[in-house]
């Protein structure tokens, strides 16, 4: 039994508060060909806890409607919510907003949401992402900073190259652990994150792991064959979800 | 609100995809919040118990020898997938219910998992053939990482009501929420109103 699953809900809110909103796109930049990075003014904006993700609808003339969920990436003490968003094959949603989506555009949103995959900042803990799985795990990277408690989170991200890392350059002054699996970094050997990498962040608190389904799967078992509490895993995984 | 340059992609609206879906075709997406359990077969059980007149327990023979029965339909994720015109075999809860006796004050169901997953039901939506205990998907056996060997299957709500390595099912006269509904998600959960989050 994993006793933290009944345990109550952390951060003040945990469904989205009110409705849709209608958020104006500040700038949407393309760090990369392949995803976009939104920043939104959300009007009578709650402030999220990092983690937490934002549901953005698009809605066509004739009423048809798609929406999709997202990571925020910005601390809660951003004036914005910026979001990174990959742009998948055939993405009905995401090629949208990282081909489309210019600055002065409205965009509907609805959150924050999520009472799971959180951090307050308030005790120590380890986050483990790859490829845009580093999105919420960058939203609590600043919220630590902001609080001044960096030395809190422990935080190992992977992805197959620097390019294709968000947030690569900020991770890499943060001290993060980075694991590129075909290039060489910070002085690490180009190859998967393995248990050689996470076993010195091994320790207390919940251990956050986010990324695809199948990063997700081999990062929470590397980690609970290191010693890491199954109760204390709490996996968030990329669907492919468009 | 209509969003600038947005027309959308996937215009055939299929009467079985709920409003907000789209049809994955034959992928079936993996979301699950936690790690992934190694469940044997052997040492599961299933349970009914709360407000029950027999609170009982089944093993894995015992379930396999209950009659069987088979759901053909569709299948919709709150992240907006459905799967259409698939299948999963397994045991009505009907019967789990009729064995262990629903006493007349109970009203919600408690599904729990092996992790400790929880997800709540109103009764009326795991009785009179809406659900299931499923071990199979098309004829194969459910993986692990869809919940295998065994989970629940309640296929006309969001699909995390379907919880996986479902072990017992609890009756209540009150609705207790489960671990998605605590952390945000609707009591519910019907895709056809479009009940994702608390308050929809």
């Amino acid at each position: 039994m994993t006793d933290a699953l009944f345990a109550p809900a952390a951060g003040p809110s945990t469904g989205p508060v009110g409705g849709w909103r209608h958020a104006r796109v500040l700038s949407a930049d393309h760090p990369h060909p392949a995803a976009v990075r939104l920043r939104l003014d959300v009007p009578d904006r709650v402030d999220h806890v990092p983690g937490q993700h934002y549901v953005v609808r698009l809605t066509a003339d004739d009423g048809y409607r798609a929406q999709r969920s997202y990571s925020v990436a910005s601390a809660p003490s951003d004036p914005a919510v910026e979001l990174w968003v990959d742009r998948l094959p055939d993405g009905e949603v995401s090629g949208f907003l990282a081909d489309e989506v210019r600055a002065g555009d409205t965009l509907e949103v609805r959150g924050p949401v999520g009472g799971w995959f959180v951090w307050d900042g308030s005790g120590p803990a380890l986050a483990v992402g790859g490829g845009s799985g580093v999105v919420p795990l960058v939203a609590m990277l600043r919220h630590a900073q902001d609080l001044g408690v960096r030395e809190r989170l422990r935080l190992a991200v992977a992805a197959r190259t620097r390019t294709l890392l968000p947030y690569a350059d900020e991770l890499l002054a943060a001290g993060a652990l980075v694991a590129l699996s075909r290039e060489d970094a910070a002085g690490r050997a180009a190859g998967r994150l393995g248990a050689d990498d996470l076993r010195t962040l091994v320790g207390p608190g919940p251990a956050f792991v986010c990324g695809s389904a199948g990063f997700a799967g081999a990062a929470s078992r590397l980690l609970v064959e290191l010693g890491v509490d199954e109760g204390a895993v709490r996996v968030e995984r990329f669907g492919p979800t468009g | 609100m209509a969003t600038r340059g947005f027309t959308g992609r996937r215009r055939e609206t299929d009467p079985r995809l709920p409003p907000g879906q789209y049809d994955t075709g034959r992928d079936w997406p993996v979301l699950t919040a936690e790690v992934t359990p190694n469940l044997r077969p052997e040492t599961w059980t299933m349970s009914v118990d709360g407000l029950v007149e027999r609170p009982s327990t089944w093993t894995w023979d015992e379930m396999h020898a209950l009659p069987q029965s088979r759901y053909e339909g569709d299948i919709h994720c709150v992240t907006t997938w459905s799967m259409l015109g698939t299948s999963f075999e397994g045991v009505s809860v009907d019967l789990l219910l009729e064995a262990a006796g629903v006493r007349p004050e109970a009203a919600f169901v408690l599904a729990t998992s092996t992790t400790g997953y929880t997800t709540n039901l109103p009764l009326a939506d795991v009785t009179g053939g809406k659900a299931w205990v499923a071990w199979s998907h098309e004829g194969r056996p459910l993986t692990p990482d869809h919940g295998g060997p065994v989970r629940l299957l309640v296929p006309h709500l969001y699909f995390w009501k379907s919880a996986k390595w479902v072990t017992r099912l609890t009756l209540l006269d009150h609705d207790v929420q489960g671990f998605w509904e605590r952390n945000g998600y609707h009591d519910r959960g019907d895709p056809w109103t479009e009940q994702r989050y608390q308050g929809d």
